[in-house]
């Protein structure tokens, strides 16, 4: 590699936001090149093949919240965007009881009255003003969020515009806006259903990937954020990519190279390089250096801001917040390849099971009682699982009757208390299968493989800090407004030329391409404004 | 899974269509025979029977079901004595309508309401709110099956199995026993017709449906699926929720809500002066009233049947009109002036079989809603759209006497 190698844009890191990223500075002429330290890109949206004809989703296994307008901007179809339906959610109870929806909202209505009809009800009404107050915020999750810090006439305007808004939605949505914001996802299910099932089943939102009970107050966000997203124009419902998110990430790789884009693999950046506050190249672990005036990091913020560049450079009230930013990963992943299809006593016959999500968490209490070994720095013993065989969705998968099934598991604390994670690697499967053979009898046999993903793994093999999934918590005082940090929530850093695009900027975690889009917008423009100065 | 009424076992191997949709999860026919007009036609010409089960049904009993009921619906229940039904409607607080509903006091302190959407939890968590402890809501729903029987020979048939619904008034209810089984029998139908309404329990479905089969045999009584008793519902000029209005609770902005007095249902307050009652929505509706702030008056219009004709046969086409239903929304515009001139829409569209003209339910500003107003209806015509004189009309398009007639000798004549 040659000291002169020179590009108009580096983009470290070939996650998808990375490579959403470089897809949008490619298509506006620069000539683009994504670093990625693995030997392949995805990041955590990865699909690997652990033995033959098995796939699994090592990390990331499903899609909502994924952005329309990278979709379209990025051409994402023409390269083989497919997410296919997910059209079920299998909630098992205790003694056999359960919940099984499915895409009719008649039928459901049937279904969950057999718990409670009033719930069945209230289960309707609820989600109709959730599906209302996330269109009502998209607009602010797609655009550029307001810089709270700045005096700036244009940045003043646009927190007036957000002050505006907050007090022009429909008096229903800013209440239910206040709720999740500062209550847990208990206390809003106390105040909406009766039935312990029906909680447990919309619970499991408000903790997905966060260090947090279902009673704790950072739970309403959690579940609001999983709702902002929609399938095929279904607010709130989920997908899976063809091939699995690994094959998501392999479309964006197509689309950013169609556009130009260059991606490298095996090609760890060591350290960002800049003289007088202003980047001009990166020096990768092999000592060579590649020469750029724009480099953006698709990394979470502590390694943007302490590893990539030396944090002694960096201003103190970046460095405060960040100091307290929570990365703290609390899941795991164990992915099955099964013989055939597990079953579930009673629905034996029933192929609608597994169709969808499967929610292992028959009650509020067992998500308070799992997290309760979580804060005492231990892996739940009896787990919150989230399971989908997506060998049904999706055949290419597996092998011909054959099955993979991806289990996220909470909770699953990075700091364990009196062990490490070697050590609890094959206790963590272990657990996880009882409590699967549990519900499922006779599951224990079906399994060929298990692949254990502890968040000491996804730290060591994709770099996310202590192995949280969204690359930073999200909690309020790390969103919007405050990602990474208030002031810094623009994709902008405190270096010339320095910008920053991962899950750890506005809107977060999850597959969006939110942040790689939205941070593209704003290098654009800042060069645009360059120009004309 | 989808789920069936208690008469499914009857009109399963009636059904010789083999079309079903589902209705709040349930299974029923749109129609039993290929000839839509042949139930249509039952209905106006013979007696038609119909399985309504999948409508929601709430009991309401204690001492506190009429406190409840009258601050609940936005019609004043005290209207309700035993023995009588009231067509109702209910609202939310910013007077924008949620549902419309059948409210009946059948035994002294028992009201039971029909609702098309879940509301169980809705009444409950008033009684709750209103600290009103002593009414019981329970949700009936799958308790009764409902079969309506309606057209002119309806009488014929019921009194063959009760002497206690002839006579029975418009409106009127009575507990009763067809068989041996009780019933609850009501002077009420969706069709603008003679006619009833029986609930019976589910237990007794299948044989109350043989004796109202047996009944009627004489009389060519004709099972007939929801598409025809929605066609006489368009005569009858009576709104459908979801197609010419939604419920309040489930829309996401004010342009798909409507208030009662736009759906035309002021009649239900001409009282407010002597009527006190803290009903929801009442303060909104009172401004709205006071102030004039309708966005709508729903009117019926009926198409000039001269200008149907001619913008088909301009075309070069025959006139669609057999068996012609749509709840499609079609947009009518000011005639004369500027062109694009918006004026409204018609949610339902009916060729109606027995006026020979298509008619439609509507909404309109109210400096078109005179009868006789005329507006443009777009229509479609090979693929293009065309404009066609439409006149505003006073609903119910068909009003027949015996719809209402009091004595058994004017109902039958």
């Amino acid at each position: 590699m040659s000291a002169s190698e020179r590009y108009d844009a580096i983009v470290i890191g070939g996650g998808h936001n990375g490579l959403v990223n470089a897809g949008y500075l490619a298509k506006a002429g620069l000539k683009t090149l994504v670093l990625e330290r693995r030997d392949l890109v995805g990041g955590a949206a990865i699909t690997e093949s652990l033995l033959p004809g098995f796939r699994f989703t090592t990390f990331s296994y499903a899609i909502s919240l994924l952005r329309p307008d990278v979709v379209h901007d990025l051409d994402l179809v023409r390269h083989g965007l497919m997410v296919l339906p997910m059209v079920s959610t299998f909630q098992p109870g205790y003694d056999g009881e359960y919940i099984l929806l499915g895409a009719d909202g008649d039928a459901n209505f049937h279904e969950i009255a057999r718990h409670s009809v009033e719930d069945a009800e209230a289960a309707r009404e609820l989600d109709h003003q959730i599906k209302r107050l996330s269109r009502a915020l998209k607009p602010w999750f797609d655009r550029i969020p307001p810089n709270s810090r700045s005096d700036d006439p244009s940045e003043l305007a646009a927190m007036a515009e957000l002050r505006e808004f907050r007090d022009g939605l429909d008096s229903d949505l800013r209440e239910l806006l206040e709720r999740f914001r500062t209550s847990s996802a208990a206390d809003i299910l106390d105040e909406w259903f009766e039935s312990d099932l029906v909680k447990a089943l919309y619970a499991s939102s408000g903790i997905i990937g966060s260090r947090c009970s279902p009673r704790d107050k950072a739970s309403g966000l959690v579940w609001l954020f999983h709702k902002m997203g929609d399938y095929d124009d279904v607010p709130g419902e989920w997908g899976f990519h063809k091939d699995g998110n690994g094959g998501f990430t392999q479309v964006l790789a197509r689309a950013a190279t169609a556009f130009g884009a260059t991606i490298r693999t095996g090609a760890g950046v060591d350290r960002v390089l800049y003289d007088d506050g202003a980047v001009h190249s990166v020096r990768l672990e092999d000592g060579s250096t590649i020469e750029s005036p724009l480099v953006v990091s698709a990394l979470d913020p502590r390694q943007t801001f302490s590893r990539l560049v030396d944090a002694q450079d960096m201003p103190t009230d970046l460095m405060n917040h960040l100091a307290d930013y929570k990365f703290e990963g609390a899941a795991a992943k164990v992915n099955f390849a099964l013989s055939s299809l597990p079953r579930f006593p009673g629905l034996e016959q029933s192929d609608e099971l597994f169709r969808g999500f499967v929610n292992i968490g028959p009650s509020v209490d067992y998500l308070d009682e799992a997290f309760a070994d979580c804060k005492a720095g231990r892996f739940s013993r009896r787990p919150f699982i989230d399971c989908c065989v997506q060998s049904v969705i999706d055949p290419s998968m597996s092998p011909p009757g054959k099955h993979v099934m991806s289990c996220f598991i909470m909770y699953a604390p990075y700091h364990l208390a009196d062990s490490d994670w070697e050590t609890q690697r094959e206790p963590l499967g272990d657990t996880v299968q009882a409590t699967l053979e549990s519900f499922f009898p006779g599951f224990s046999d079906l399994v060929l493989h298990r692949e254990i993903v502890t968040p000491a793994d996804i730290e060591a093999r994709i770099g996310l800090s202590e192995g949280n999934i969204f690359a930073g918590e999200l909690i309020e005082s790390q969103l919007f407004l405050n990602r990474p940090a208030p002031g810094w929530n623009q994709y902008r850093t405190p270096l010339t030329g320095y910008y920053q695009c991962g899950s750890g900027t506005h809107p977060g975690g999850c597959v969006t391409g939110g942040p790689g889009r939205l941070a593209a917008l704003q290098i654009l423009r800042d060069r645009a404004s360059a120009k004309l100065a | 899974m989808v789920r069936t009424t208690p008469f499914h076992e009857r009109v399963a191997p009636l059904n010789r269509t083999g079309i079903w949709k589902h209705w709040s999860g349930y299974l029923v026919a749109p129609q039993y025979q290929y000839s839509l007009n042949a139930e249509y036609y039952a209905i106006r010409n013979a007696v038609s029977l119909l399985d309504t089960s999948p409508l929601f049904k709430y009991r309401f009993t204690g001492p506190d079901a009429s406190a409840l009921l009258a601050r609940a619906l936005a019609r004043n229940i005290q209207g309700c004595r035993v023995g009588r039904a009231q067509y109702t409607c209910w609202c939310n607080e910013r007077g924008f309508v949620e549902q419309d509903g059948v409210v009946m006091q059948p035994r002294e302190g028992e009201y039971r309401l029909t609702a098309a959407e879940p509301a169980l939890r809705h009444f409950r968590s008033l009684a709750r709110k209103w600290n009103l402890a002593n009414v019981q809501i329970e949700d009936i729903s799958s308790d009764f099956g409902v079969l309506a029987l309606q057209g002119p020979l309806a009488f014929e048939v019921i009194r063959q199995l009760t002497d206690a619904a002839t006579p029975l008034k418009y409106f009127r209810v009575v507990q009763t026993t067809i068989d041996g089984r009780e019933v609850t029998a009501s002077r009420t139908g969706f069709t603008g017709d003679l006619g009833y309404e029986i609930w019976v329990r589910t237990e007794d479905a299948i044989a109350i449906w043989d004796a109202l089969m047996a009944a009627g045999a004489g009389h060519n009584i004709t099972p007939i699926g929801t598409t025809a008793l929605k066609m006489a519902r368009v005569e009858a000029g009576l709104l459908l929720i979801d197609v010419d209005f939604k419920n309040a609770r489930h829309t996401w902005a004010d342009a798909e809500r409507e208030t009662p007095i736009e759906l035309g249902w002021d009649w239900m307050f001409q009282r407010l002066d002597k009527d006190d009652r803290d009903f929801i929505g009442r303060v909104a509706i009172e401004k709205e009233r006071d102030q004039r702030t309708s966005r709508w008056v729903t009117v019926g219009i009926s198409v000039d049947p001269a200008d149907y004709e001619r913008v088909h046969t301009e075309a070069g086409i025959h006139p669609r009109r057999h068996e012609l239903y749509s709840e499609s929304t079609m947009s009518l515009y000011r005639r004369g002036g500027k062109e694009w001139d918006y004026a409204g829409y018609v949610s339902s569209l009916l060729a109606s079989p027995l006026l020979r003209k298509p008619i439609g339910i509507a909404k309109l500003p109210s400096d078109l809603v005179e009868p006789g107003s005329e507006v443009d209806l777009e229509l479609t015509v090979i693929r293009k759209p065309s404009y066609v004189l439409a006149r505003v009309e006073p609903t119910p398009f068909y009003d027949p006497p015996r719809k209402t007639a009091l004595t058994n000798a004017e109902v039958m004549a």
